[in-house]
């Protein structure tokens, strides 16, 4: 896998890099085929016209079983991008992606590969309410055989789904809405991946390390750089991955930091934070100076009132604040 | 039949050979189960020979399948080797599935098994979707879906239908109707019983045939199979069978028969597939010592299927991980 190839960039967004990538691998490979519903004409640009409906299938609204069709297609040497919208869609479907999906190669010793990705979407913070809004990358972490992605950067996000349609394993591919309009430099190369399982460091730091997962980067990057100019420095770390996690990369900021937070959109209980402190107590114990501080959302359903909604997430001013109390 | 009768007569002897050789996988495989041999919980497939035989006989052997938790009958039927379907009864390494799938998943990938899955209607939407891979790659490859009478009453039955009919994909929908879910009948579960009828309601063909008959399965199968395989789209068969033992061996339904007695007697003393069909080859003049010579020769290959898996050996632990991804994770700790 190709880190970084040709030097040219261009400028776009975080849904941009993904339709990119999406377009790219249905060009490089005839075997990749979508599947989601009104994807003939939302989201895709103009797919529809460029790769015609053997390519693109506009399903019905049956997610619990497109998907499966999805993965019986897989099996049988295709390598579909199931487009499962909105992420708490992704419960009407989770028999075929855990039961099917994660288990057949392990079922089978092999005999059976299912090289498929599903793209979901947490699209909250939109005033939409609970059956909307979810985060549900953490219960997907806990199944074996599947892997789940989570970039927060438009370069992570086109690297990232690129490198998940050539994988033969099932690829959860979980994009954050509040990501969407985030710009940057990405590479133009078409075999520019991102390595699944590699976390990146966002900004080198030494005073405290701040991990942050999906949406929750950006008030992150926010919060170190008004800590730089408090004279704290901070480390992020945005895990890209989190099944399989590179806990590799936190622990060595942790020996360098000795200080922990762990900032996402997700609820308290279990979240990829859980699993990261988790970690850190049994093998970073003697590095930390200071307690783990996770930052999350509480233990609650979205609300749709967006005065009620916007209190959930963690802020910039909050992560400020846990900084400078490891720090005191 | 079109065939010449040499034709014919060879594909009933095979058809009769399949058949003998589940009825002796499920009879000893039972017996070894009972005797601690076999570990979990064993669905027989005892009374259903015709449907999965002659079902799967309208295949070419590069078309694909799937299976139920009640699978061991498909793989024989699609002509797989005993040995390793007996080795992963037994959880053995040299098992179909090297020991992680067991009774309810003896998917042999070299017979087209793409899975058989234990989660009833699970398979259905996997099927559909071998289907449309099918059709994207322009392979001719035609899919047989095997589910029971419990499974029509699944989400994923109604939606996969509903989408191969959509798109005219060349599945071939086999309800093995073997009237229970358990102890269920579908007389206590179907809004409507008419299985084959809810075909209509989706706008592909609706057949019932008796499960009993492998040659009646046979024939119905292999014109939905040309249909599909014609790009006219999938077809839903209802092959009205009988499942002569328990659910699974050795359970004990508690409480007042939900299947009376005389009803299982009058099934095994009349409707038995084996039977039925040996009287048909009889009468068209197939000798009886040569169906003697393949119940014998089936009986060996069924014993040595029982050495093989008896002399091997089990899993390491050590492989625990295995096949869990494509490649083996890098180690996530430092």
């Amino acid at each position: 896998m190709k880190h970084e190839t040709s030097a040219e960039r261009r400028q776009i967004n975080y849904l941009d890099a993904i339709v990119q990538a999406q377009t790219e691998e249905l060009e490089r490979d005839s075997r990749v085929i979508m599947m989601g519903e009104d994807i003939a004409i939302y989201g895709s640009g103009d797919l529809i016209e460029r790769f015609g409906p053997t390519r693109i299938w506009a399903m019905p609204i049956s997610e619990a079983s497109f998907t499966g069709v999805g993965i019986g297609a897989a099996i049988a040497g295709l390598r579909p991008i199931v487009d499962l919208n909105i992420a708490s869609f992704m419960y009407l479907a989770s028999d075929q992606i855990i039961n099917q999906a994660a288990k057949l190669r392990f079922m089978t010793a092999g005999k059976v590969s299912v090289p498929i990705v599903f793209r979901v979407c947490m699209y909250y913070g939109a005033s939409i309410a609970a059956q909307h809004s979810d985060r549900p990358y953490p219960l997907f972490m806990n199944v074996p055989g599947l892997k789940v992605i989570s970039p927060s950067s438009p370069a992570d996000a086109k690297g990232l789904l690129k490198a998940a349609v050539r994988e033969d394993d099932p690829v959860v591919f979980f994009e954050d809405s509040k990501l969407w309009n985030v710009k940057e430099e990405v590479p133009t190369d078409p075999d520019f991946l991102v390595p699944i399982g590699k976390a990146d460091i966002k900004r080198v730091g030494s005073d405290v390390t701040l991990v942050a997962i999906s949406g929750a980067m950006r008030p992150t990057l926010e919060a170190a750089d008004a800590l730089a100019a408090q004279r704290i420095s901070a480390e992020v770390i945005d895990p890209r991955t989190l099944k399989p996690l590179d806990m590799r990369t936190i622990v060595r900021s942790v020996e360098k930091t000795g200080r922990l937070i762990i900032i996402e959109n997700a609820h308290r209980i279990l979240g990829a934070g859980a699993e990261i402190a988790a970690f850190m107590a049994e093998e970073a114990f003697e590095s930390l100076r200071k307690p783990i501080i996770r930052l999350t959302s509480p233990d609650v359903h979205v609300p749709f009132s967006p005065v009620l909604e916007e209190a959930l997430y963690p802020r910039k001013e909050q992560i400020v604040a846990a900084a400078k109390r490891l720090l005191t | 039949m079109e065939n010449s009768m040499p034709v014919a007569q060879e594909q009933q002897r095979e058809i009769y050979r399949r058949m003998v050789r589940i009825r002796r996988f499920e009879e000893e495989g039972t017996r070894l189960y009972m005797a601690g041999e076999i570990p979990g919980a064993y669905h027989a497939s005892i009374g259903q020979e015709a449907t999965i035989v002659g079902a799967c006989m309208a295949l070419r052997d590069t078309d694909a399948m799937t299976g139920t938790h009640r699978s061991h009958g498909h793989p024989i039927g699609k002509g797989a080797d005993l040995k390793a379907l007996m080795a992963e009864l037994m959880g053995k390494s040299t098992g179909i599935c090297r020991g992680r799938g067991g009774s309810m998943h003896l998917a042999d990938a070299s017979v087209g098994i793409i899975g058989e899955s234990a989660i009833v209607g699970g398979g259905i939407p996997l099927a559909t979707g071998v289907g449309l891979s099918s059709k994207v790659l322009g392979t001719q490859l035609v899919c047989l879906c095997f589910f029971g009478d419990g499974a029509v009453n699944q989400g994923t039955f109604h939606e996969s239908l509903n989408m191969a009919s959509l798109w005219k994909l060349p599945v071939i929908y086999l309800c093995e109707n073997n009237g229970y879910a358990i102890t269920t009948s579908v007389a206590m579960s179907h809004g409507q019983p008419n299985i084959a009828l809810r075909a209509q309601s989706y706008g592909m063909p609706g057949i019932v045939v008796d499960g009993q008959d492998a040659g009646a399965v046979l024939d119905v199968t292999a014109a939905a199979v040309a249909r599909a395989r014609g790009g006219k789209g999938p077809t839903l068969i209802e092959a009205q069978t009988y499942r002569f033992d328990e659910h699974q061996v050795g359970l004990v339904v508690p409480g007042t028969p939900y299947r009376t007695l005389e009803e299982v007697a009058k099934y095994k003393a009349h409707r038995d597939p084996i039977v039925l069909f040996r009287r048909v080859l009889l009468s068209n003049g197939i000798a009886a010592n040569e169906l003697e010579a393949i119940e014998s020769e089936v009986a060996t290959a069924v014993a040595e299927a029982i050495q093989f898996a008896r002399d091997s050996p089990l899993p390491d632990v050590a492989g625990l991980y295995d096949n869990l991804y494509s490649r083996p994770l890098e180690t996530a700790s430092p």
